[in-house]
């Protein structure tokens, strides 16, 4: 029999991302879940602050960023959760395959869940807060795309200590909130850019700041990712 | 060496305590624009000093004990988080109530304040994270991660004021204040660095005795299991 070759470092987390994926379209119980959660978060913004339709529209940016933030630490712990079952994470690292691979699928695949969940949130928050789209899909996109990314990376590193944590539930917030402030700031006002419209061209500075966060978050979890799950 | 810590730090930290706060409080001139409200420096600036000086020790613990585990890096490393902590917040504190006279409010959303926040929040988390873990080597792993990430801040604390130029004034160096204000200064800022090493040594010992005690207690405990009663002596 030849030797087989060592799987490499991106297929492995495609074929990891891929099984991930395949959970999640078979049940769909995460992205219901999210979608339902976020959105009563979105509702009870308005009842809280009362019916002012200035105040609402001025932040909607920042009540969508905190809906997915809120939303993605559900998503987070549960991205573990189910390897946590039946030991599957043992049978992941007994795989010969780079744990860096588990790191870059779990958090592209929790960029892609936090992403499809903006993208049906926006149309809600259009809708229930009354605001347009001024600078058009492209940026609208961009800003999505990188600020889910900026969850997704410590969250991903963060989600996986705590699934092994006594009070996980209180761990995962406690260690990720603080640490997300800089991308949460950046996101939220290149949202209320992107919708209010931006005379003073200030968007590109906003996403200079979370392409730095990504680099350095997505850097350091490849980095360390694989001495998290090692036993 | 360890007899030197025990015996001659703790009156030297105090000695130089008092004498910078001799210096500072009688000596020192009051402030041309703030008064005597600026004397509060004295122990606010080296406060946070060594606040940042005790956290950057725990990124240095916590790199070398992913390159080289050791319960006495973990243990230090989770010394000088704490007292690191202790300082910030002692820092933030003093920095707050030194705000409410000098620029009307006890807290600003300048950047320096909301970095320094985020960095008491960040190692409260990782208190936390230490309480929450029982497994000692997983503990030590984890929180070590959990101090590389958290190190992230500690820069852009420090160049904060230079990248934004907000309400909070650029690192003061000896070029820019005045000598008469810079004595008392520099006394008291090693004056706490004496604090902070006395107390990064005391709560190392208790780290390391705990640690020791959580590995050895599984062996002397009685227990079920045959294998341990083997090894145990206990047929």
């Amino acid at each position: 029999m030849k030797p087989s070759k060592p799987i490499g470092l991106l297929r492995a987390s495609f074929v990891l991302l891929a099984k991930d994926l395949l959970i999640e379209w078979r049940t769909r119980a995460r992205l219901n879940a999210l979608v339902f959660f976020a959105l009563s978060t979105l509702l009870l913004f308005s009842f809280a602050l009362g019916p002012d339709t200035k105040l609402l529209e001025r932040n909607a940016g920042g009540y969508l960023w905190l809906a997915i933030l809120f939303a993605s630490t559900l998503s987070l712990g549960e991205s573990f959760r189910v390897e946590q079952e039946n030991a599957c994470l043992d049978g992941l690292r007994l795989a010969p395959a780079d744990a860096r691979a588990i790191f870059l699928s779990k958090a592209v695949g929790n960029t892609l869940l936090l992403v499809v969940l903006g993208g049906l949130l926006i149309p809600v928050m259009v809708a229930i807060y009354g605001v347009k789209v001024t600078l058009g899909i492209g940026s609208l996109l961009a800003t999505l795309v990188l600020g889910c990314m900026a969850l997704a990376a410590p969250g991903t590193v963060y989600a996986a200590i705590a699934s092994n944590a006594r009070a996980r539930d209180v761990l995962l917030p406690l260690l990720l909130f603080p640490l997300i402030v800089p991308a949460l700031l950046a996101s939220a006002k290149g949202m209320t850019l992107v919708l209010q419209g931006d005379p003073m061209n200030q968007l590109n500075s906003w996403f200079g700041l979370l392409g730095g966060f990504n680099l350095i978050y997505w850097g350091l979890g490849f980095l360390l990712f694989p001495r998290v799950v090692e036993d | 060496m360890g007899k030197f810590f025990r015996m001659a730090l703790p009156p030297i930290a105090l000695g130089l305590l008092a004498w910078g706060h001799y210096v500072g409080l009688a000596v020192a001139p009051p402030d041309r624009e703030m008064g005597e409200v600026q004397r509060i420096m004295y122990v606010h600036v080296p406060a946070v000093w060594v606040a940042l000086v005790a956290l950057t020790l725990n990124f240095i613990c916590s790199v070398t004990y992913l390159f080289k585990p050791s319960w006495k890096t973990d243990s230090l490393a989770e010394a000088t988080a704490e007292v690191g902590l202790l300082f910030g917040a002692v820092g933030v504190l003093l920095g707050a109530i030194w705000g409410r006279p000098t620029w009307g409010v006890y807290w600003t959303w300048d950047p320096r304040l909301t970095t320094a926040a985020i960095m008491l929040v960040a190692y409260m988390g990782y208190m936390a994270l230490r309480r929450f873990v029982e497994d000692p080597e997983k503990r030590a792993v984890w929180s070590a991660v959990v101090g590389i990430i958290a190190a992230v801040d500690l820069p852009i604390i420090w160049f904060s004021v230079k990248w934004w130029r907000s309400l909070h004034q650029v690192q003061s160096s000896p070029r820019t204040v005045d000598p008469a204000m810079v004595t008392p200064l520099r006394i008291s800022a090693f004056a706490f660095l004496a604090f902070m090493i006395l107390f990064i040594i005391h709560r190392y010992r208790i780290a390391l005795s705990e640690r020791q005690a959580e590995v050895a207690l599984p062996d002397s405990l009685p227990t079920d299991s045959p294998e341990a009663r083997r090894t145990a002596g206990v047929a």
